[in-house]
Parts: C-alpha cells; sequence; structure tokens
C-alpha cells in the first residue's frame, strides 16, 4: 500500500490549513501530512486513547464517549491503533461527528492493516495526520513522538484504559505539559487495565462519567439534546424494549426477560431502534442504549458529577 | 447346462435389475466370474464353493462359467453369492426349481451356508417389482426392510438350504407381511425444546428456520447450548411425507445403517459429522459410490459443529449440495447422483478462544487471528445460509428467570401452519421459502408499502452488506408465513434483519470492537 497518493497533502507549519492548536505546543512538526481534510471547527478536539487490548466494558465507555463527544460537535482524535483508539473513531464516525487519527507511519500505510476500511471512512469525515513522510513504515519509536501531537491537537485527553506502562500515559504526559486538561474514566479496581486511569486519577486528572463532563470541564456548550429527535413516534413495543434497556450490555433474552415481550417484538423493535439511532449493538450481539437515558437518568448524572468533582489538576 | 438367476445391484441409492448365468460344461475343473466383478465378486467363489459343500451338495468337477449381465457395470458387494449358489446348483442339474424366472434373490453366504445380510435391500426389493418380479428373497435380517414395498412377496431365509426348500417346493417360506407405512406420531423424540431454558432469541430464530427450511449458523461463546439447541430442531419438523419417508429409507438401506442407524418412523434425519469428516465422507464417495453425510442427511438436519474446524476442502464441497439439492460423485468407472437437500445448522464460537463479545470473559485473541478464523468461513459458503444467530451466554439469574419454555409439538404446530402457507403458494409440498430463486423472490416477497423505505434506511443505517438483501427478504418472507400474513411488512423485515449477525460490522464484530 505504500507508494505517493494523489490525495496528501504536505502542510508546513506557516501554512493557513495547518491545526493552530499544533502552534501552541513545544515542538511542533514542521511539515504534516495529511490525508483529509482538517477544518478550523478542528480546534474543538478532544482525544480518546487507551489501550490496544481493550475490555469490554473499555471498549464501551470509549464508544460512549465518543459518540457523546461527535453528537455534540466535538472532534474526536485518537491515533488508530487496536482497541480504543480504533472504538472511538468508530464512535465518532457512526455519530456522523468528525475524528482525526494521528499516526506514527505514513499516512498512506495502514498500521494495523485491518483498519484499512476504518481508515478510508476517517479520510471521508475527517483527516490521516503524520509528522512521518509518506512510506514510512510503521516503527515503534515513532509512536510515542506521535502522541503528543494527538494531545497537541487536542483541548483535553480522555484516558480510558490502560496499564501501567500504557503509551495513554505518555499521551497524558504530554498533555500537561501542552497545557492541556486530562481526563480518566474510571474501571474496575481488580482489571489491571485500569492502572494508568485510575493512577491519573490519583494524580489530580478528572473522572468522567458521561461526555457532558467533559465539555463541562472544557466550558463547551452542550448542544445534543437527550433523546434526539428522531422521526416519528416509537409504537408501544419499541417503546417498552427502550424502556428496558441500560448502559450496561443487555442480550436479546435479558431484554426478552425483562421485558416480557415475545422474541419476535424484541428482535424487530431492537432493529427498529438501531436504525432510529438510539440503541447500539455491541459484541455478542448485546445492545445498550445509546444515550444516558431520559431527562431523570441525565439529570442525576450531572449532580453528581458537579459536586464531586475534584479541582483541576494543577498545570 | 445353462441358467440364469435374477438379481441386482445397487447404483447411488437405486438398484438395476442383474440376471447372473451360470453355465457348467465340459473342459478342466474351473470357477470364472465375468461380468466386471469388483474383488467382493470374486472371491464369492470360495464362499460360495464352501457354501454348497456344506449344504450337503457337490460342486461338480466341470469347468463353471458365472456371467453377471450387464456386462458392461462394474458389480460390487457380496450380494451375488446366493444367486450364484443357486445357478451352479441349478446348472449342474443337482436341484429342480420353480419359479426362477419371477424370483429375484440377493444375499451373502458364509461358509457354512447361513445367509448373512446385504446392504441396499430397499432400493432391491424396489427394483424387482419395477422389473416384475413376483417374488424375493432375502436374508432374514433383511426381511423387515424388503417388506417395505407393497406388491411384491418377500420371503426371508436364513440358510442356503432353505432357499432350496423354498425353491423346490419341499418346504415353503412364509410370504412376509408387508409393514404399515409409518405413521407420523412413531419414533417420538427423546429430546424436546421445552428442556432449554431462556434462549428466546435463538429459539424463535430456529422455528423461522425450521418453518422456512433455513440454514443456520449459531454463534456464541463455547457452553452456552448451541448444540442443546440444534439437537433439537428435528423435533420442530413437520414429519416426513411419505415419499420422503421412503427415499430416506432406501438411503439408509444403502449405506447399511437400517434400522438401528436410521431415523424411526417418520422422523427426520439429523447427522451431527465430526470436524475431522473428510471430504469424500461428506458428499459421497468410495468405490462404489456410497452416501455422505450431505445424503443421510437428505429431507433432514445436517449439524455442522465447530464449523470453521473443518478442513476448506469439505466445506467448499458443501457449495454444490447447499446449491443444487443434490451431490454428483462423478468417479472413472461412474458418476452416481445422490440426494442431498439438507437443511445447514451450523454452529461455531465467535473466535479461536470463544469470548469474543463475552462480557464475563477476556478474550484472548487478537483481531488478526479473529479474523483468521472467521475468514475460513467462503463469503460463498456465508450466502448459502439464512440466519445468523446469536447465542450468548445465560447468566445464573437469567436461567433462574426464565419460566416454562414451549414445548416442540406447540413450535412445530406453527411450524406446520407456515408450511402449509408456502404449500399452498408454490403449489409443491415440501417446497420451502429457502428454495426460492432470485426471480420467484422478487415476484412473491412484495413488501406493503412500509417495507421498501424501511429496508431503504436499515441497509444504510446498519451498514447491511449487499448479499444480506436478499437473504432479509427470504427469511421476512417465512416469518410472514409464521404470522399468517400474505404481504411482507416492515415488522417483518426488521426481525429478518436481526439474524444477520455476521452482515452487520459491529454486531458481528468483524472489526476489534
Amino acid at each position: 500500500m505504500a507508494g505517493s497518493r494523489d490525495d496528501i497533502r504536505a502542510v508546513a507549519s506557516d501554512d493557513a490549513a495547518y491545526p493552530a492548536a499544533l502552534r501552541t505546543i513545544a515542538d511542533p512538526p514542521p511539515v504534516l501530512y495529511v490525508r483529509g481534510t482538517v477544518r478550523p471547527g478542528d480546534v474543538r478536539a478532544v482525544a480518546v486513547v487507551g489501550t490496544r487490548r481493550a475490555s469490554a466494558y473499555g471498549a464501551q465507555a470509549a464508544r460512549y464517549l465518543a459518540g457523546g463527544l461527535a453528537r455534540n460537535g466535538v472532534t474526536v482524535v485518537s491515533g488508530l491503533a487496536r482497541g480504543i483508539d480504533a472504538v472511538a473513531h468508530d464512535a465518532a464516525l457512526l455519530a456522523g461527528g468528525r475524528t482525526l487519527a494521528v499516526l506514527g507511519c505514513g499516512v498512506d500505510v495502514t498500521y494495523p492493516p485491518e483498519h484499512r476500511r476504518l481508515a478510508e471512512r476517517i479520510v471521508a469525515s475527517g483527516a490521516l495526520l503524520a509528522e512521518v513522510p509518506p512510506g514510512t513504515p510503521p516503527l515503534r519509536f515513532q509512536f510515542p513522538r506521535r502522541n503528543r501531537l494527538i494531545s497537541g491537537l487536542c483541548a483535553g485527553v480522555v484516558v480510558v484504559e490502560g496499564r501501567e506502562d500504557s503509551g495513554a500515559l505518555i499521551t497524558a504526559c504530554a498533555a500537561l505539559e501542552q497545557g492541556r486538561d486530562v481526563f480518566a474514566v474510571p474501571g474496575p479496581i481488580f482489571d489491571p487495565r485500569t492502572a494508568a486511569p485510575h493512577g491519573l486519577l490519583r494524580d489530580g486528572a478528572a473522572p468522567v462519567t458521561c461526555a457532558e463532563d467533559i465539555l463541562d470541564a472544557l466550558g463547551w456548550p452542550v448542544t445534543d439534546p437527550a433523546v434526539p429527535d428522531v422521526g416519528p413516534p416509537l409504537n408501544g413495543e419499541e417503546e417498552q424494549v427502550f424502556a428496558h434497556l441500560e448502559l450496561t450490555p443487555q442480550t436479546t433474552d435479558e431484554i426478552v426477560l425483562r421485558s416480557r415481550l415475545r422474541a419476535a417484538a424484541v428482535a424487530r423493535s431492537l432493529v427498529v431502534l438501531e436504525c432510529r439511532g438510539l440503541v447500539t449493538v455491541l459484541p455478542g450481539p448485546r445492545y445498550v442504549r445509546r444515550f444516558a437515558g431520559g431527562p431523570v437518568g441525565k439529570a442525576q448524572a450531572r449532580h453528581w458529577s458537579s459536586s464531586s468533582r475534584p479541582p483541576k489538576p494543577a498545570r | 447346462m445353462l441358467a440364469r438367476i435374477r438379481s441386482a445391484a445397487i447404483h447411488g441409492i437405486e438398484a438395476y435389475p442383474v440376471d447372473v448365468e451360470v453355465d457348467v460344461g465340459r473342459g478342466l475343473p474351473s470357477f470364472a466370474i465375468v461380468g466386471l466383478p469388483d474383488p467382493a465378486v470374486q472371491e464369492a467363489k470360495e464362499r460360495v464353493r464352501a457354501a454348497i459343500r456344506n449344504a450337503g451338495y457337490d460342486i461338480p468337477p466341470r469347468r463353471i462359467t458365472v456371467n453377471l449381465a450387464p456386462a458392461d457395470i462394474r458389480k460390487a458387494g457380496p450380494a451375488f453369492d446366493l444367486p450364484m449358489a443357486i445357478g451352479v446348483l441349478t446348472a449342474a442339474a443337482q436341484v429342480r426349481l420353480r419359479g426362477l424366472p419371477e424370483t429375484m434373490l440377493v444375499g451373502e453366504l458364509s461358509l457354512d451356508g447361513t445367509l448373512r445380510p446385504i446392504t441396499g435391500t430397499l432400493p432391491v426389493a424396489l427394483a424387482a417389482r419395477a422389473a416384475g418380479m413376483r417374488a424375493l428373497v432375502v436374508p432374514d435380517r433383511n426381511g423387515p426392510e424388503a417388506s417395505l414395498v407393497p406388491g411384491l412377496a418377500v420371503h426371508a431365509a436364513r440358510t442356503l438350504a432353505e432357499v432350496l426348500g423354498h425353491l423346490d417346493g419341499t418346504a415353503l417360506l412364509p410370504v412376509l407381511p408387508p409393514a404399515p407405512p409409518a405413521a407420523a406420531g412413531e419414533g417420538e423424540d427423546d429430546v424436546d425444546f421445552n428442556e432449554v431454558r431462556g434462549h428466546a432469541a435463538a429459539r424463535r430464530a430456529l422455528e423461522i428456520a425450521a418453518a422456512g427450511g433455513h440454514n443456520v449458523l449459531l454463534l456464541g461463546p463455547p457452553g452456552t447450548g448451541k448444540t442443546m439447541l440444534a439437537r433439537r430442531v428435528p423435533t420442530i419438523l413437520p414429519p416426513l411425507e411419505r415419499s420422503e419417508a421412503m427415499v430416506v429409507r432406501q438411503i439408509y438401506s444403502v449405506a447399511g445403517l437400517l434400522p438401528a442407524g436410521a431415523p424411526a418412523g417418520r422422523v427426520r434425519p439429523f447427522r451431527s459429522p465430526h470436524h475431522t469428516t473428510s471430504a469424500a465422507a461428506m458428499t459421497g464417495g468410495g468405490i462404489p459410490p456410497r452416501p455422505g453425510e450431505v445424503t443421510l442427511a437428505h429431507h433432514g438436519v445436517l449439524f455442522m459443529d465447530e464449523l470453521p474446524e473443518f478442513r476448506r476442502d469439505v466445506l467448499e464441497a458443501l457449495r454444490q449440495p447447499m446449491e443444487d439439492r443434490v451431490v454428483t460423485v462423478a468417479r472413472v468407472a461412474s458418476t452416481v447422483r445422490f440426494p442431498a437437500s439438507f437443511m445447514l445448522l451450523a454452529a461455531m464460537n465467535p473466535c479461536p478462544c470463544g469470548h469474543h463479545g463475552d462480557p464475563a470473559r477476556d478474550c484472548l485473541c487478537t483481531p488478526p487471528q479473529v479474523r483468521r478464523y472467521r475468514a475460513r468461513l467462503s463469503g460463498p459458503l456465508l450466502d448459502r445460509i439464512d440466519l445468523h444467530v446469536g447465542v450468548p451466554r445465560l447468566s445464573g439469574d437469567d436461567i433462574a428467570l426464565a419460566g416454562g419454555a414451549e414445548s416442540s409439538c406447540v413450535m412445530r404446530g406453527r411450524v406446520r401452519e407456515a408450511r402449509g402457507r408456502q404449500t399452498a403458494r408454490f403449489g409443491t409440498p415440501g417446497t420451502t421459502n429457502a428454495l426460492l430463486s432470485a426471480r420467484q423472490l422478487r415476484r412473491l416477497c412484495r413488501l406493503d408499502e412500509s417495507g421498501p423505505a424501511f429496508l431503504r434506511t436499515a441497509t444504510d443505517r446498519l451498514a447491511l452488506s449487499a448479499r444480506a438483501h436478499d437473504r432479509v427478504l427470504r427469511v421476512a418472507r417465512t416469518i410472514a408465513d409464521l404470522e399468517g400474513d400474505v404481504t411482507v411488512t416492515a415488522a417483518h423485515v426488521a426481525e429478518a434483519i436481526q439474524y444477520r449477525v455476521l452482515d452487520r460490522p459491529a454486531a458481528g464484530s468483524l472489526d476489534t470492537l
């Protein structure tokens, strides 16, 4: 796949198309290679990063947060790696938002190879960026350097999951040096993959339980309604199935058992709800509602997050 | 002197008449068999010689020639022992027998003159009737099988001496009473769907599959009940039609699996070959070609557990019978077509370790491993599977919550009604929605006004693949039949989409998510 392509542009740091946020960091790359488009609106960006070997919980958290950010007009930035990165990009795209991927290899080289399709989708609704020239193979040492660009492009960095030595911590450190906010997603304490976010929380990062937490902290408006307008009203069955959906993944069988509806009714309602964008399908298949819930659920989440948020980390 | 005895040989699952001609003449004592005999037929001379002597007769020390006519088809198996022995004795004028021209004889001889059972007695009996024979003499263990054919006097003999006694009129063997056709309720299964707790979604999907004859892939972690569910699918299928039951018996007769190895009564066959099965054992093969698993599953269910673990050539060999409903086994000597109209039920883990998508256990596989595992199933094969169903792990709470489940009998009632509607539509019994051609599909799966728009939205929003489109319509047609609706509505389409797990990037998780 390596080789020159027509759609790659080299953007110098004095170019108008050069992302403004990067000019503010200590060592901005003199030239940035771009596939896709970077827009002025992409200054409102948040990075969602984490382990390549995500747990089901981590993947769901990344999907939930990245989706929520994207729906509120925030550009989601990540590194196109397996695991959390890929989920974050995918969720942003599915939400119809913008996403930028900063690569450690040339923008015409897809690594890992199974993300070729994902990369094409990103080019269509965002951009692939790299400071190394096209054709550069993915080499280990380039990835840590790349991480400073991920944080540099953003106003904040969300660390979802990672072990003690996770690359996400490199991004978080770079974010602190660059004066960006650092957020961390709490998780089960026995899972070694929560070591990185919990370490950051101990050091003063802001805990995140929903996209609104991040928007509040950055002072950006919450524009997305709790449950968006999805066209004609739901019918009785669909309403009932939706009422039984939670943010914890459930199988069709579990929904059948709780709702006391027929399996056929649950099956067709889930497809309708998915088409309306109200439910997300996770592997299994398991189903979660796309939004934190009705007005009640959301108000509660806001209340807790605003009263128990620790002071911002000192910078 | 010359003797001509009527017998029969097997080709595919059918038999054709063979004349065993025996000449005993002058010349150096010898025993020659001509007419393309295979080794088992060639060795018959030793068995015939010993059996005749041990039955109390003499082999004449003369030149004996046996011809199996027609002489240009390869004959196999030991079923010609009995007609050869009778022929030798007749030709040597040691016995004087009556009724030979209208009696067909088959049977393997042991050295002491007792008759041993042969395979394929049922098709032989059918061939005997078709050839205008009045009587058929078979080894006694094959008697019940032969008596399934009405309009033929079947005699079961234990020894060569009994056959001789019957044919010379000194000790007539009774005519076996014709076996009554299998009753619909006969051979009730020892498993039932009411033993499965929970799994409402999978049960519904299997009911749809049974109603429309669709192929199904069950996808789930190990130990969640995929095999348990699959085993119970035959219990919700309508019983075999009489004509179907006859063909199934014929197949099992040729395979040598009657009576013990065959499904009882009019229960549909259920075959579950192990994943180490070879392509020849799957499609049929050997010399002469014998039916393989796809044929043994004819009119029934072929269950392939751990589908990706099957060898690639085995999986690819399934494609032709799944499309044509027959399998053609071509060998140098002959080409045989076996019927192979089965419902494929496959089960697989979502990944090599089995825990992908299971929140209780972490999947240990890398994304490329998962991808490679799934890629073992080729697109064309998946294309022929209408329903992909997730069978997730149930928590203890859910198992406790799940109340009494429906019995197979109730489900079968609905399946039968849905099949009745299909029969009324197609005009031929046994034709199901799974067999619809693309053109029929377009004609018969008319969507009502809400349908097309919904299908378009769903295809876009859920990133359904193009190949999913026709499958969804087909399954939606069956769902409408189950509900008793004439037109296919958006609700039917919506439910059908739910059973396309592998076509859905997120739900099927072909990516890293």
